[in-house]
């Protein structure tokens, strides 16, 4: 029998309120919705509740995210469960994602996979001892036709070969953020070499 | 009404309802485990499916609704299909553990499972595992077996207010669970057991303990609280092994507190099993024979107006009324049921029943609580008030101490002081009361037992009048009760006699010596330490406060050791049945009397519990009719005066112990440490 | 070919500006406040007379769709709702929209939202797209200072707001219903239907739940005339479409295309060929993981249209096309996918919950040959079990792939067990 996995929040130990710069964004996030409707707002508040907290979700940011939309603990706990962009561990300073459904493997993201884990030395869903990087693989990152996709904190990194990893891995060490976007060099999704449509653009459309 | 086809039969169903309601008017059974009829439609196990002409998919009967001439189906291939499909995905993953589940012999899977099922499984793979969870002392958890339907998380949060259940993760790792280990917070928790459709939710004190159909079954009423709610008690030879509610709409519904449900481990606890006398200041062991002639030397030997009783919460009417028999007979007129000095006037039915009855509440609009807290008082009667709030449109304000009732509740004050500003009409809530279509009053013990309780039941009459709350077809005007024995006791009488003294005067005579003899029947929550010299005789099931204190003890029988005839809080006259025999030597307490009275040559004229309730009937109508709900008069009562301005005080704080037999429970013990830590992590009761 | 000038994404590739003025300079609010003059009925007249079909996935009228809600408010709101949770493995247009073209979205909700009497539209953009939530919520606040949303949008006297909401991490949430409980704060668990979002969505009130592309769409048809988008394409499945193309060719790309263009000629016109030839093709996803695989034999005829793709038993889905040659390991291919759906089914209701895991393990057993004949015909019974018999669609996307992989594949299934099988005597007999 498999067990499967303890989706448990943690405490992280020390008391959780939003700061100012995230109070003020929670402000403008639950003024989206209409008087008496701001649990719609809770995963944009979980979200600021993430980052400010160091990429993951603890019990007491948790709590203060339920207190601030007076919602119970509960309905927040199952909410930052369900959705897999919420940690409800710590992860580490780059959380690096790899995209693995059948459109990046198609094209070599399982060599992708490999070269992180041998470049970094952990296994996926692991972070290094430093804690400088976990490694994840994700579901359909939405960016297939520069595939394969590698998702680091905000930023896509697409048609990644195993061959770019150790640069980009070391480049954010470093401290760096590596420019986002195809490391091809190509104009985002426009075939390679060049724009093979949309070359001849009136400057107004119209009958 | 639209007209729907199942199966070939035509059947008439009202509209707006659903597709599986239909089946089930024209008698056709249809599998289910998310559905319940008192929950809101998940539609997740998929168990229901039928076929609807002109829908190319099965549909899920329990959410679809009907339509004029819908043609529905439930017995072609296409719904076989779909319910052996579904059947079989719900035991992929199930551990199939029967023999060892709690569950096993009444799970909605296995009996389904029958009729539904391959009769082989074809998964080869691993099975899911799942880890159990903590819900607290009452719920054993066994998750591994859970079916996803949620009916655990929709009953805490809709019916008992609750949001203390959820599910986390999603997919094939979405889990049932409460938030981080707590115990779930409500004083019905126990009821997530009758409605988890398979063994991942069981009783925990119940574990391993039993087969169903090992068990006895007895249709009672129980006594944990003035509601009289319908119960079944599962027994196994002289041990009561387990108690279930038994549907009954107008009363519980099919719901029971978690009191109700597990403090009859308190059964086997503390128990006085064989009588005992007092002999230079010690209780000894003593024969039935020794005990009456002892009672009967100082009964005899006393004037009657120095002899007093007192009747417990948990007492049967017959016995209280052999009791008043008896001591009538001796010419004694210091009789009280009310041991909470709550200052209820019997010569008045209407003044401490709940009139509009329990069920009554859904037709209310507005509410107001005066000294009551419904919640620890009589959960299944808050579960109703909140239904109500549910259904929108509701009103509900309190005088009183703090609530939280697990739904809004305005606090309009604390005391008499606010009693009067509504009585006077000087409260802008009275105006609100009185615009109500069907206001109604709800008046706790915590308004009454007091000094000045005839003065505040006088006011909330005045407050009842001045606001409509009695009316054509409506008496809104309600007592909350805490006692099982209450309204029995006031019922027949068992209230001090002309010249004879309440429960207050009774300990100032036992302190004076005005009172020598006194007969504590059930009574444990009076204060002992005001009996003085008196001789006291202490009649019941426990060794609790009364018979630490008594010369004398007789002992008695528990309620479900005996037939006996309880009155609710709504005036619902109920009989408790016997589910296993009294412990020892101890005996049902009519006969205890009616023995008692033959030694003391006083013999009450009844043999049978047939007769003597007979008698009772004749002498008091009100116990002729069972089950039902009679109109009481609406009339002068309580008594007009000045009012104290300390606040209301709620009659219970611990809603875990409130007698004698809660406060035997281990279970409940347990129960009353979680919520007492959960109280300090908080920094609020309840 | 479709034309440039018949282009309506025309920064798809981002390699102009995405700003408002460079939307304007491509056209975009143009005369917006006239195109709302015409009024509701005419608005949604001229889409339904466009043609557009739904470019989520399920191919739904658009203009029918808006003609659902109701014309008249009952004190409830209504709401407009774009679904921006793009993560249909294989699509990645909804993207482009939003960080190249955003302001044709925005106006496209004004028109929309003013066409079903929308107080507002919530756009649920998937939380992975941090980048384009960004660009979009720039445009967002151009066309608000604008005066071009908000109060008087547009001069039109009209009031409309616009919000972005992301998600985080559920492709559940792609599915209407599911979305909508999101958007109140909760798990992306799809609702039962009826009643449905245009009788009781968003927070109960009135809701039409569409697609990026075909809210993006809107005011280009609107300004260029339903005949001009009616008239490109093939009856029934008219228009344009992007298209994106992953997989095993040369070059990736998102294109914007002629609705039935053939397979064939959008791969080797825009995508660069097959890697290794158009022979050397073994199948092709034709809309997105949902859909069932096609072998070669129907690709070198197929057109990209859904009535076509629908004769061979697949589907257009949101025309990503997953292309595979002859190198796939096409039981691992779709086995992946399982993977996927069991990853990301919301665990509601029992087949999809209990269903999707069973499949993914047999796959994965299929994958490697550790697995009898008859365990096929097991496998195809189970994804009809599921089929079907979900609260959503998502059980039904779960299944198509695996029935198409047998239906298409079954010999090279059959093989990789004999194979395993005579590795396992081989090992036996060493």
């Amino acid at each position: 029998m498999s067990v499967s996995n303890e989706n448990r929040p943690v405490a992280q130990g020390a008391p959780f309120v939003f700061n100012e710069e995230m109070k003020a964004k929670a402000d403008m996030h639950i003024a989206k919705y209409p008087a008496g409707r701001q649990q719609s707002a809770v995963m944009p508040l979980l979200d600021l509740a993430q980052r400010q907290n160091g990429g993951w979700l603890s019990k007491e940011a948790l709590a203060h995210v339920a207190d601030v939309l007076g919602m119970p603990v509960m309905r927040v706990y199952e909410v930052a469960s369900f959705y897999t962009m919420y940690n409800l561990a710590p992860v580490g300073r780059h959380f690096v994602q790899v995209c693995t459904t059948t459109p990046c493997w198609l094209r070599g993201s399982a060599d992708v996979v490999a070269a992180c884990e041998k470049h970094l030395g952990i296994g996926v869903g692991e972070t290094t001892p430093d804690g400088q990087f976990t490694l994840r693989e994700v579901e359909c990152l939405g960016a297939c036709v520069n595939a394969p996709v590698v998702q680091v904190a905000d930023d896509y990194y697409e048609d990644v070969a195993a061959t770019h990893v150790p640069g980009l891995l070391d480049a954010l060490k470093r401290g760096e953020t590596p420019k986002a976007g195809s490391l091809i060099g190509r104009q985002t999704s426009a075939p390679e070499g060049g724009a093979l449509t949309l070359k001849d653009i009136p400057a107004k459309q119209g009958a | 009404m639209p007209k729907v086809t199942v199966d070939g039969t035509e059947v008439e169903i009202q509209a707006g309802s659903t597709v599986l309601q239909a089946c089930e008017v024209a008698g056709v059974e249809i599998p289910r485990f998310c559905y319940h009829e008192r929950l809101s439609i998940a539609g997740n196990c998929r168990m229901c499916l039928v076929e609807v002409e002109k829908s190319p998919k099965p549909v899920a009967s329990c959410a679809m609704p009907v339509n004029e001439g819908m043609v529905i189906k439930t017995d072609t291939p296409m719904v076989h299909k779909a319910r052996k499909g579904v059947m079989e995905m719900l035991l992929i993953n199930h551990p199939l553990d029967c023999p060892i589940c709690d569950q096993g012999g009444e799970c909605d899977l296995q009996d389904q499972a029958l009729g539904y099922g391959f009769d082989k499984s074809r998964y080869e793979e691993n099975k899911r595992a799942v880890k159990d969870k903590d819900f607290g002392p009452l719920i054993e958890t066994h998750m591994t077996r859970c079916i996803h339907c949620t009916r655990c998380i929709r009953f805490s949060t809709e019916v008992a207010g609750v949001p203390d259940i959820g599910a986390i993760g999603r997919g094939e790792h979405m889990e049932i669970t409460t938030y981080l280990d707590a115990a779930v917070g409500s004083e019905m928790s126990g009821n997530v057991i009758d409605l988890c459709p398979v063994g991942a939710l069981t009783s925990k004190p119940y574990a391993f303990v039993a087969r169903p159909w090992e068990l006895k079954k007895t249709e009672s009423i129980d006594v944990m609280d003035a509601v009289g709610s319908n119960i079944r008690i599962d027994a196994r030879g002289p041990e009561v092994l387990r108690v279930l509610p038994r549907l009954n709409e107008d009363v519980n519904e099919e719901w029971i507190s978690d009191k109700t449900r597990f403090a009859y481990d308190g059964l086997k606890r503390q128990r006085l099993d064989r009588p005992y006398l007092r002999e230079n200041g010690k209780l000894r062991e003593a024969s039935w024979d020794e005990v009456f002639l002892a009672v009967s030397a100082k009964l005899k030997s006393t004037a009657g107006d120095k002899i007093a009783a007192i009747a417990g919460d948990l007492v049967d009417a017959e016995s209280m009324y052999a009791l008043k028999e008896l001591l009538g007979s001796l010419g004694a007129k210091s009789l009280d049921c009310r041991q909470d000095g709550a200052k209820l006037d019997a010569t008045s039915r209407a003044s401490y029943i709940f009139n509009s009855g329990i069920a009554g509440i859904e037709q209310a609009d507005v509410v107001l609580l005066i000294g009551s807290n419904p919640r620890f008082e009589a959960p299944i009667v808050n579960a109703r008030l909140r239904k109500r709030y549910l259904m929108g449109g509701f009103k509900i304000a309190s005088v009183g101490p703090a609530l939280d009732l697990s739904f809004p509740v305005e606090s309009l004050g604390a005391g008499p002081q606010t009693l009067g500003d509504l009585a006077a009409g000087k409260h802008g809530f009275a105006e609100t009361l009185k615009a109500a279509k069907n206001p109604m009053i709800i008046v706790g013990q915590g308004a009454l037992a007091r000094a000045d309780g005839a003065a505040v039941l006088a006011a909330a009459r005045k407050l009842a009048d001045a606001a409509g709350v009695v009316k054509d077809g409506w008496n809104g005007f309600n007592v909350l009760h805490t006692a099982a024995a209450r309204v029995g006791g006031l019922d027949l009488g068992f209230v001090p006699g002309q010249g004879g003294k309440d429960v207050a005067g009774i300990l100032e005579g036992a302190q004076s010596g005005a009172i020598e003899v006194v007969y504590l029947l059930g009574a444990d929550e009076i204060d002992n330490s005001k009996l003085g010299k008196a001789f006291v005789i202490y009649q019941g099931h426990h060794g609790d406060a009364g018979a630490h204190r008594a010369d004398v003890i007789l002992p008695g029988a528990a309620y479900t050791e005996k037939d006996g005839t309880y009155v609710n809080t709504e005036g619902r006259v109920q009989r408790a049945k016997r589910a296993a025999f009294p412990l020892g030597e101890a005996r049902e307490d009519w006969k205890i009397i009616r023995a008692l009275s033959q030694v003391i040559g006083k013999t009450l004229p009844f043999d049978t519990i047939q007769q003597l309730r007979a008698k009772l009937a004749a002498a008091h109508p009100t116990f002729a009719t069972l089950d039902a709900l009679a109109p009481a008069a609406w009339g002068a009562f309580g008594q007009e005066g000045a009012m104290d301005g300390a606040a209301f005080r709620a009659p219970i704080t611990n809603f875990y112990m409130t007698d004698p037999i809660s406060r035997s429970s281990v279970t409940m013990a347990k129960c009353a440490e979680v919520q007492s830590s959960r109280a300090k992590d908080t920094g609020t009761h309840g | 070919m479709l034309s440039d000038k018949d282009r309506i994404f025309t920064n798809l590739y981002g390699q102009q500006d995405f700003r408002l003025a460079g939307a304007r300079a491509r056209g975009d609010w143009d005369g917006t406040k006239d195109i709302l003059a015409r009024g509701r009925d005419a608005i949604i007249e001229e889409m339904k007379k466009s043609g557009l079909r739904g470019r989520g996935g399920a191919g739904f009228p658009t203009g029918l769709k808006w003609s659902f809600m109701p014309k008249q408010s009952d004190g409830r709101p209504s709401y407009l709702v774009v679904n921006a949770d793009e993560g249909e493995p294989g699509t990645c247009k909804d993207r482009d929209m939003m960080r190249h073209d955003p302001h044709k979205l925005i106006e496209g909700c004004l028109i929309a939202g003013f066409a079903i009497n929308a107080v507002a539209a919530y756009i649920y953009i998937r939380g992975e797209f941090y980048r384009e939530a960004e660009n979009l919520q720039t445009a967002i606040d151009e066309a608000y200072a604008a005066g071009l949303i908000g109060k008087n949008a547009c001069g039109s006297g009209y009031d409309f707001d616009v919000f972005v909401h992301r998600g985080a991490g559920a492709y559940i949430c792609g599915e209407e219903t599911a979305l909508i409980e999101s958007l109140e704060g909760k798990k992306g668990q799809p609702r039962l239907k009826p009643p449905f979002p245009a009788g009781a969505g968003l927070y109960g009130c009135p809701t039409t739940v569409n697609n990026v592309e075909s809210i993006a769409v809107a005011p280009t048809i609107l300004r260029r005339g339903a005949s001009w988008f009616a008239g490109l394409g093939r009856p029934n499945n008219v228009g344009t479409k992007v298209f994106c193309i992953s997989g095993h060719v040369n070059k990736p790309c998102n294109v914007e295309e002629e609705m039935g263009i053939p397979l064939k000629e959008l791969i080797e016109r825009h995508a660069g060929g097959v890697r290794g030839g158009w022979d050397n093709l073994l199948a092709v996803i034709p809309g997105g993981s949902s859909v069932p695989i096609l072998p070669k034999s129907i690709c070198d005829t197929v057109l990209m249209d859904f009535d076509s793709l629908k004769e061979v038993k697949s589907g257009l889905g949101t025309a990503a096309v997953i292309v595979m040659d002859k190198s796939t390991d096409v039981v691992k291919a779709i086995a992946r996918l399982s993977k996927f759906y069991m990853h990301e089914s919301c665990g509601q209701c029992t087949p999809c919950r209990e269903g999707t895991g069973w499949l993914w393990r047999v796959m994965e057993r299929m994958v490697k040959g550790n697995a009898t004949g008859p365990e096929i015909d097991m496998l195809e019974e189970v994804t009809r079990e599921i089929e079907g018999h979900t609260i959503c669609a998502l059980g039904d996307a779960a299944a198509w792939p695996v029935q198409g992989l047998i239906r298409h594949f079954r010999p090279v299934m059959e093989e990789r067990i004999a194979a395993y099988r005579a590795g396992l005597q081989r090992t036996a007999a060493e």
